[in-house]
């Protein structure tokens, strides 16, 4: 709760400074508030409470995803240092926008009413779309945003219409209360529909197939932080609240849901890594990398009980070598048109660290050992063979060897081909970031069990 | 309040509300007009918000009908936002057909 508190204050704070002309120190300012926040969320990790008649519930669960959130809007903002420097006089509304998201992301992990779980959507949803059409001269960036708009509150319709069944089944608001409730006594018919209504919302935000159309359109068409924030941060934040929902709402999941979320990761992995073979844009082919990993992800929904750390694990890893990616992908292409693999040609020569940077971090997507991709795979993969579901795990395993694939079509670009042009100097923060990343990101593969064991 | 409700049932609230809702649903897959589709997405919310406060009554508890005024503040943002990009888009095309937005293709 206090950590929500903060971000509101850290973000009024940020739009404060803009008024005193104190742009340049924006940046350093809200990063240090930040890690100022992630000390304070640390320190609510181990006193779980409840606020407001339930309406937020901090546990372990909503801090470590917290800090996870709190930890990848560092990132992003410190790479908005560069990405923005050509409009210091609206550097203060990117970054207000970001916090502003952050505080929604917050407060969707840490519901314990659907009203919170709905405002916290909306405020991520809504500070997503300014974000995704923030180019506005580009008519690339127009179109992406338009469509994530139509797309995100087309879904958001649907998730509030599921809240509507829901409540008319129960009478409350309350995920503990009707938790309870939904466990006694016949049901009316439209409590079953919400919760599906309230499901097909979420898959619609985490970009799972067949709800997945939306994702490549809008990730090639925004800026590249923005492709950035919503592949990591924003499929994380809906990643981690569908998965608490479905552990709150329903503890025993049924064999047909089980069938169901099968179903879904199985369609997720194949078509994402399908369709990404095939493309030439990065960006693009990130999207289509996320969609498969958002059917991985989908995989922890099989054991609920307890399978809330390898959740946490696996997004990590996911997110900090996209992080990684990304932060090589803006140095590249800030002077480019699009963002091609042919922009990428002779990486390898001209700037040997990002070009292994990069190569770490799409890696570690791929699940080479020594990364942490590939200890996320294994805890996940070990974890579902553990709940019977061995046809899933041997799908996913293949799926695993088809995304090698991809991801060397962009590495042999960097090392085997010729530079088409001189070096570009790298600045220093984009180094900085896309480094302590991928160390991240090693570290948490040497040391699986410091983030495995936080959840229990 | 309770005699209408009951004369008239709760199903048939549910029913109403199903009708305006897909009215919405078909209206944002069919109409290639931006303001149009927008309209439609409003139309699905406040569809919602209708069988809100129906049930609010029908439970005879108050959490619904706050949950309504969430909903209408978020409608608001939400299409405040979309508008604005919708005004973007008119300045760099000079229309507001879905039809036009085809650039990103793959």
């Amino acid at each position: 709760m206090n950590t929500l508190i903060a971000i509101i204050g850290l973000g009024i704070l940020c739009l404060i400074l803009e008024i005193f002309d104190a742009r340049k120190a924006i940046i350093p300012i809200v990063v240090i508030g930040l890690l100022a926040v992630l000390g304070l969320d640390i320190t609510e990790f181990n006193s779980p409470n409840a606020y407001y008649n339930n309406m937020i519930i901090v546990g372990k669960f909503s801090s470590a995803f917290s800090a996870l959130f709190i930890i990848l809007t560092i990132f992003l903002v410190s790479l908005g240092h560069k990405f923005y420097e050509n409009h210091q006089t609206k550097i203060s509304d990117f970054v207000a926008i970001k916090i502003f998201l952050l505080a929604g992301a917050v407060a969707m992990v840490s519901f314990g009413n659907l009203a919170m779980f709905f405002l916290g959507i909306e405020v991520l949803s809504i500070a997503l779309y300014v974000l995704a059409s923030s180019n506005r001269l580009s008519i690339k960036s127009n179109e992406a945003g338009l469509k994530y708009f139509l797309m995100g509150s087309f879904a958001s319709g649907i998730i509030l219409f599921g809240i509507c069944l829901i409540y008319g089944a129960m009478g409350s608001f309350d995920v503990t209360e009707i938790s309870e409730l939904s466990r006694s006594a016949e049901l009316p018919i439209w409590f079953p529909i919400g919760i599906v209504l309230v499901f097909i919302g979420m898959l619609f935000k985490i970009a799972a197939v067949p709800f997945h159309f939306w994702a490549p359109d809008v990730y090639e068409g925004s800026p590249a932080l923005t492709t950035a924030l919503m592949s990591t941060l924003a499929k994380v934040v809906a990643i981690a609240t569908l998965y608490k929902l479905v552990k709150t709402m329903n503890a025993d999941i049924s064999p047909s849901f089980q069938l169901i979320i099968v179903i879904i990761s199985i369609a997720s992995m194949t078509v994402g890594n399908i369709m990404a073979l095939r493309q030439v844009n990065v960006k693009r082919m990130l999207a289509f990398s996320g969609i498969s990993h958002a059917g991985f992800m989908l995989m922890t929904l099989l054991s609920t009980v307890k399978s809330s750390g390898t959740l946490l694990y696996y997004t990590s890893a996911y997110a900090l070598a996209g992080i990684a990616a990304f932060s090589v992908i803006l140095y590249v292409c800030k002077t480019k048109e699009n963002e091609d693999i042919t922009n990428f040609q002779g990486l390898g020569k001209n700037n040997p660290l990002m070009a292994a940077i990069l190569t770490a971090s799409l890696l570690s997507m791929a699940g080479i050992p020594i990364f942490s991709g590939f200890f996320a795979k294994l805890f996940l993969f070990n974890q579902t063979i553990q709940a019977g579901f061995i046809a899933l795990v041997i799908v996913a395993v293949i799926n695993s060897i088809i995304s090698v694939g991809y991801y060397f079509k962009l590495i042999l670009a960097m090392y085997t081909k010729e530079p088409n042009e001189a070096k570009i100097p790298t600045p220093a923060v984009i180094y900085a970031v896309a480094v302590i990343s991928i160390v991240l990101n090693i570290a948490l593969g040497l040391f699986p069990s410091f983030v495995l064991d936080l959840l229990g | 309040m309770t005699n209408i409700l009951n004369e008239i049932g709760i199903e048939n609230y549910i029913f109403l509300s199903v009708i305006l809702f897909c009215i919405g649903v078909f209206g944002v897959l069919y109409r290639r007009n931006a303001i149009i589709v927008f309209m439609s997405i409003e139309i699905m919310l406040n569809a919602v918000n209708l069988l809100f406060v129906a049930f609010s009554t029908y439970h005879q508890d108050a959490q619904g009908q706050v949950f309504v005024f969430f909903s209408m503040a978020v409608a608001a943002a939400e299409v405040a936002v979309g508008l604005a990009i919708l005004v973007s888009i008119y300045r760099n095309l000079g229309s507001i057909d879905i039809n036009n937005l085809k650039n990103l293709k793959g």
